[in-house]
């Protein structure tokens, strides 16, 4: 061993014969390729860009991050959100929303609704061309129709558009169906069939078409190109129907991580993201920020809950839901899940929806009140061990919610904690996605759940909350009963007077109030955020997206040019 | 010698047929039916509808002939489609011949993982050898110490600091992905840089945990061939220390780690999936990870199959370069 | 050599080793921490506090807080329980498991030995992080809670707070795919030993089997047993963090490292702290149980086992 103080001393490892090669070549490489910040695009800084409205001109690329990729580009074989966000820009349906909420025509013109409400008549717009030149015509719809209802297509959404006894096509642009019994939101459901080209599918089987990864649509974008797991892009249709959009193109970037998007969002690499509230209550505040972007806030039309199996013994007593209604402060739940972007639910509709009941009885924070209506339940702590118990069983159950869901993580949390301190104990347990639904939710094997429902822009719930509705799979899971309710969504979806509709809706509100079968939690909102050169976005009720071809950025701002 | 790859590859096949099983009945295990994704929770779906995609999907059929029917699509590489929405095949989601080779998952990964093998080989063997020539000094102690950390440090913690470090802090290093969003409109060079830049983290995150076991390896190795005779005969024989060295002990001592590469295999592809979900790179390690979260019945048992063959070709090359360096083997 | 002197001789070499020494501080330490964790952490590690979401290490909150408003130098005590009790399960699981076909398999060898070989080779060829990925997301909890674990077992983790289905489903997992370097190394050592004169002794002698095994042999190995379970459970925490890091582990509100991590990822701009603090542990108590065991193993030299019991 003693040799060894006789070595040279072998200071670099790479200085050793074959590898000095391999090491002197790694370090040209660096430092001849060595970054400049600069090639890294930054977001312009330039002052008063969130002044100058500038002329609407062409031009540009509009870039939206999403956190998951579109699956398919069929709407109705779709069960994913960012496909219909994408496939809303491809296809039209007959109808769809105005900022009013009210119903406009899209692909249809205008429409006759027979007096018995029965019969509706599409005349559809002419001249309006599919991307490969074909001309739409009404066999299209038909088409679509037929291929909705047909049993060999794979698609969730089929249910509306079985209640149609008839269709028929009576010209080139007319339509006309006809409903087995009135049928309220009958309209309205037009607007989520995207009509599809019948001349490229028919005879086809439509999970098989390369329609899902190349479709062929009119509406105002059509997809260039799409590199799976990257992005989308879309290049704008200039002969769309209601005019050229002024965006030439729009690329849905496909980044599984919200922290990752944000970072992209300051470097330049996207223009639009939905923020989380922690992103847009604390880090979009920045001088920076302020001159770069645009921030906005909306309600969305979806609200979150707690649900109770109707069937646990200790959940049949109103008095215990009512109890548990008390012992939560639904404010705190919104300040630090939702960073206050949101409000409190009192019941399963929109705040400012022409639906919603103001007037409901509502469940301030009181823990004391909560404590007396339990104890008069029967509910007391008799062996001070902290947890109420009645009949020697102790006030125990479990909330089980989906994993992945951060928000609902944390409001699960905020409701044990909430219940702990008034004896009753909680347990939570986020369970994957479908072994939640197939069996526990399915099998009714469910003390207590925290979903959320996502409401549809028609206020027909009888789905939910009618009792005839509690088979397996169906939605009234939690054995939800009340005739007085069954009589009253029967009302709402048989008549087209919207009055009537509202006072069936009203009561049924006052009605879930009461009873407490969900405690209704809060409506978050939707906090998107877009670079500040694109003008004309004019936030509504159903969001900013919904004028996305009226959107520009003006000649001085453009950023992007992609060669075609 | 050609015999012996004969007999390897055989022998392999047993074990691919268990790996198969195995995988088959990890899937089966789970309560529920894939087809639940699709039918979330909406109010417009009815049980009737729901019937009809499970039949659509061929979930009706007793498990036996499940596996049998899914093995006969194994061997021709088709796994069948996937249960996501996009429904498109599973073989074509792991390597699709309509992308550019270097945005197919399956390539990524591998490369990936190709160039942390690389990495660790010529970074630890060094560290290795020179740890051991110096035993105890001052440079041997302090990468003793670094590769204890390297041994005990999470690798996902790892790129948490460098990632804040690098790109939150410093604003140095791109954290996400394989090439930016104007890379088409890069120059040559600008485009190199690119693409090597956003492999720096990964690269590095990847290899790191290798580095250490290898590098240690390497060095207790080197210690016990060193203490060998003919090192001795060697020395006495007046041949200079490097000949010394690099000639006669690192060459036996290198021979076993050849297989330990090999084995190393199934950790790199394992670690994908941390390291490609944190630095969002479109690998097969983040497939799998999204395939698990969907609960994407046939994308797992795809992508676990070819995991496993590629761990399997892994050792079947070790073996081989095992065989190439040893000359006494080859000449059984 | 008697019994007596070998025992101080493992200590004296131990004590030399000044690493091995300094792991076994830790990992005493650790344990420590998690036992007198209720008396240890500041606050309770559930109390939410709405008014102080997210702040930076203070006085008040030596690690800060997390996005609830809960302490995390008091997550992170009661996190080591959870850590160190997945481990401790999962490798006893792993080794028990290991140990069994080990034996069998070195023992009897032909059949038994190449299928098992076989099991193993099979078992070593999937990735094992994809294997437990798969196996976690895929078996529902609820199988624990009625069947899986013995039931003494089970009483004693009841104890440990935090302790739930979905994290005995973590330790049986990790333990059911982390037996094989046991069971090699079990075999092993029977085959190495099997043939040794006081075995065929004892065979003479009318000896059954199960008493050769457990009696003679098994006892000889137990020392590269014990320090393969003592660098398994620096694994098994490594791996156990990884999960949750990755929202597959345990489940919030229950505290983990690994998950307190993932916040930090989530929030890797605005909170650094819930990045550092929680690494650094996961980092010592790893460095902590590696160093005691490849200290135990280098004072186990082989050398000194010459002279075996008989």
């Amino acid at each position: 061993m003693s040799s060894f103080g006789k070595m040279p001393s072998f200071s670099l490892p790479f200085t050793m014969g074959k590898y000095r090669t391999v090491f002197f070549l790694a370090l040209f490489l660096i430092i001849a390729l060595s970054p400049s910040c600069k090639d890294r695009p930054k977001a312009v800084n330039s002052t008063g860009l969130e002044n100058s409205t500038g002329e609407p001109a062409y031009g540009d690329s509009l870039i939206e991050g999403t956190i998951g990729e579109p699956s398919i580009l069929i709407p109705m074989l779709a069960g994913d959100s960012a496909s219909h966000s994408v496939a809303g820009l491809i296809f039209n349906g007959l109808v769809k929303y105005d900022t009013d909420l009210s119903v406009i025509g899209d692909l249809a013109e205008s429409w006759d609704i027979s007096p018995d409400g029965l019969v509706i008549t599409f005349h559809l717009r002419k001249g309006v061309k599919w991307a490969d030149g074909v001309e739409f015509t009404a066999d299209d719809v038909m088409f679509g129709y037929k291929t909705i209802i047909d049993e060999k297509t794979p698609t969730a959404y089929s249910e509306d558009f079985r209640q149609v006894k008839k269709a028929e096509v009576l010209d080139r642009h007319t339509f006309r169906v006809t409903y087995e019994k009135p049928f309220a939101p009958a309209l309205t459901s037009w607007g989520n069939l995207a009509i599809l080209p019948g001349h490229l599918l028919e005879g086809k089987d439509i999970t098989k078409s390369d329609l899902g990864r190349n479709p062929v649509g009119m509406g105002p974008y059509r997809l260039r190109k799409w590199a799976a797991g990257q992005e989308l892009v879309l290049d704008s249709y200039h002969d769309y129907f209601e005019g050229r959009p002024y965006i030439d193109h729009y690329i849905y970037r496909v980044i599984p991580d919200s922290a990752t998007m944000f970072l992209e969002l300051q470097a330049g690499g996207i223009d639009m993201m939905g923020l989380t509230p922690i992103q847009y209550t604390k880090q979009t505040n920045t001088v920076f920020f302020r001159k770069n972007f645009q921030k906005f806030r909306y309600p969305t039309f979806a609200y979150t809950h707690m649900a109770f199996n109707l069937r646990h013994p200790f959940f049949k007593d109103k008095r215990v839901r009512q109890a548990i209604g008390y012992a939560i402060d639904k404010s705190e739940i919104v300040d630090v899940v939702l960073f206050g972007l949101g409000t409190p639910a009192t019941g399963p509709y929109v705040p400012n929806t022409w639906p919603y009941n103001p007037d409901v009885k509502k469940y301030e924070y009181n823990p004391e009140k909560a404590k007396q209506l339990l104890k008069e339940a029967g509910w007391e702590d008799t062996d001070g061990d902290g947890i109420l118990d009645k009949d020697g069983n102790p006030f125990k159950f479990t909330i089980l919610t989906n994993m992945g869901n951060t928000l609902r993580k944390n409001t699960a949390t905020i409701i044990q904690w909430r219940l702990e301190k008034i004896g009753i104990k909680v347990d939570i347990r986020a369970l994957e996605w479908s072994a939640f639904i197939n069996n526990f939710i399915d099998k009714k094997r469910f003390e207590a759940v925290l979903l959320g429902w996502s409401i549809g822009l028609d206020p027909d719930q009888y789905d939910i909350w009618h009792s005839s509705k509690t088979k397996e799979k169906e939605f009234n899971f939690i054995s939800y009963s009340n005739p007085e309710v069954d009589e009253l969504l029967e009302k709402g979806r048989r008549t087209f007077d919207i009055e009537e509709r509202k006072k069936a809706y009203f009561r049924i509100q006052e009605i879930l109030a009461d009873e407490l079968p969900y405690i209704f939690l809060y409506v978050p909102d939707a906090t998107p955020i877009v670079h500040a050169r694109f003008k004309g976005i004019k936030p509504s009720p159903i969001g900013i997206s919904y004028n996305l071809p009226k959107w520009y950025v003006p000649e001085k701002l453009q950023r992007h040019r992609m060669e075609p | 010698m050609v015999l012996y790859l004969a007999k390897r590859l055989l022998e392999m096949i047993p074990t691919l047929l268990g790996i198969t099983l195995i995988s088959f009945f990890i899937i089966h295990l789970a309560p529920g039916k894939p087809t639940d994704i699709l039918t979330e929770l909406n109010p417009k779906i009815t049980p009737e509808a729901r019937e009809r995609l499970e039949k659509i999907y061929g979930l009706d059929k007793p498990v036996i002939v499940q596996y049998g029917l899914w093995l006969k699509r194994i061997v021709r590489l088709d796994f069948g489609e996937s249960f996501s929405t996009d429904r498109r095949p599973v073989m074509e989601k792991i390597w699709d011949r309509k992308q550019p080779l270097l945005d197919r998952r399956l390539f990524i990964t591998f490369m990936l993982n190709l160039l942390s093998m690389v990495i660790i080989f010529l970074v630890a063997i060094p560290i290795g050898i020179t740890s051991a020539t110096h035993q105890n000094t001052l440079y041997d102690r302090i990468t003793t110490t670094g590769v204890f950390i390297g041994f005990a440090m999470p690798s996902f913690w790892l790129a948490l600091l460098l990632m804040m470090l690098f790109g939150v802090y410093l604003d140095l290093l791109p954290i996400s992905g394989l090439k930016s969003m104007n890379y088409d409109s890069l120059s040559v060079a600008g485009r190199i840089w690119d693409r090597l830049s956003h492999l720096i983290l990964p690269v590095f995150v990847s290899s790191f945990g290798g580095l250490a076991g290898l590098s240690r390896y390497m060095r207790s190795n080197m210690l016990e061939v060193i203490r060998q005779d003919y090192v001795t005969v060697a020395r006495a024989k007046g041949l200079p220390e490097n000949e010394v060295i690099y000639r006669h002990a690192f060459r036996n001592a290198l021979l076993p780690i050849i297989t330990l590469l090999g084995l190393s295999v199934p950790g790199l592809i394992g670690g994908s999936v941390i390291f490609e979900n944190i630095f969002g790179i479109p690998g097969m390690g983040q497939l799998f990870y999204m395939s698990v979260m969907t609960r994407d019945y046939t994308m797992i048992m795809g992508i676990l199959t070819i995991g496993a063959i590629l761990t399997l070709l892994g050792n079947l090359l070790a073996d081989l370069g095992y065989m190439l360096a040893d000359p006494r083997i080859r000449t059984k | 050599m008697k019994n007596g002197k070998l025992r101080n001789l493992f200590w004296k070499r131990f004590r030399q080793n000044r690493l091995a020494v300094a792991g076994g501080i830790i990992v005493v330490g650790l344990f420590l921490i998690a036992v007198l964790a209720p008396f240890l952490s500041p606050y309770s590690p559930n109390d939410i506090d709405r008014k102080h979401i997210l702040e930076p290490p203070s006085l008040a909150h030596p690690f800060g807080t997390d996005d609830l408003g809960r302490d995390i130098l008091s997550r992170m005590i009661y996190g080591s329980g959870i850590s160190l009790s997945v481990g401790f399960v999962a490798v006893g699981i792993a080794t028990a498991i290991g140990m069994v076909l080990g034996a069998v398999s070195g023992y009897y060898g032909g059949w038994p030995d190449r299928i098992i070989m076989r099991f193993i080779d099979i078992m070593l060829s999937i990735p094992t992080f994809f294997l437990i990925l798969a196996v976690i997301a895929f078996v529902d909890p609820g199988i624990w809670s009625i069947g899986g674990l013995p039931v003494w077992l089970k009483k004693i983790l009841q104890r440990i707070p935090f302790i739930d289905p979905s994290i005995m489903n973590i330790m049986v997992v990790i333990g059911l795919t982390s037996w094989m370097g046991v069971a090699r190394l079990v075999r092993a050592e029977f085959l190495s030993l099997k043939e040794r004169e006081y075995v065929l002794a004892a065979k003479a002698l009318g000896a059954s089997d199960l008493r050769i095994i457990f009696r003679h042999i098994m006892i000889n190995s137990l020392a590269p047993v014990l320090v393969s379970a003592i660098l398994g459970i620096a694994g098994a925490v490594l791996v156990e963090s990884a999960l949750s890091f990755l929202g597959i582990g345990v489940q919030p509100p229950a505290p983990s490292w690994g998950n307190i991590l993932e916040l930090g990822k989530n929030n890797i701009e605005i909170a650094w702290w819930l990045s550092v603090f929680p690494g650094l542990a996961i980092l010592i108590t790893v460095l902590g149980y590696n160093l005691l065991g490849e200290g135990i193993r280098d004072s186990i030299d082989p050398r000194l086992w010459e002279t075996e019991r008989h």
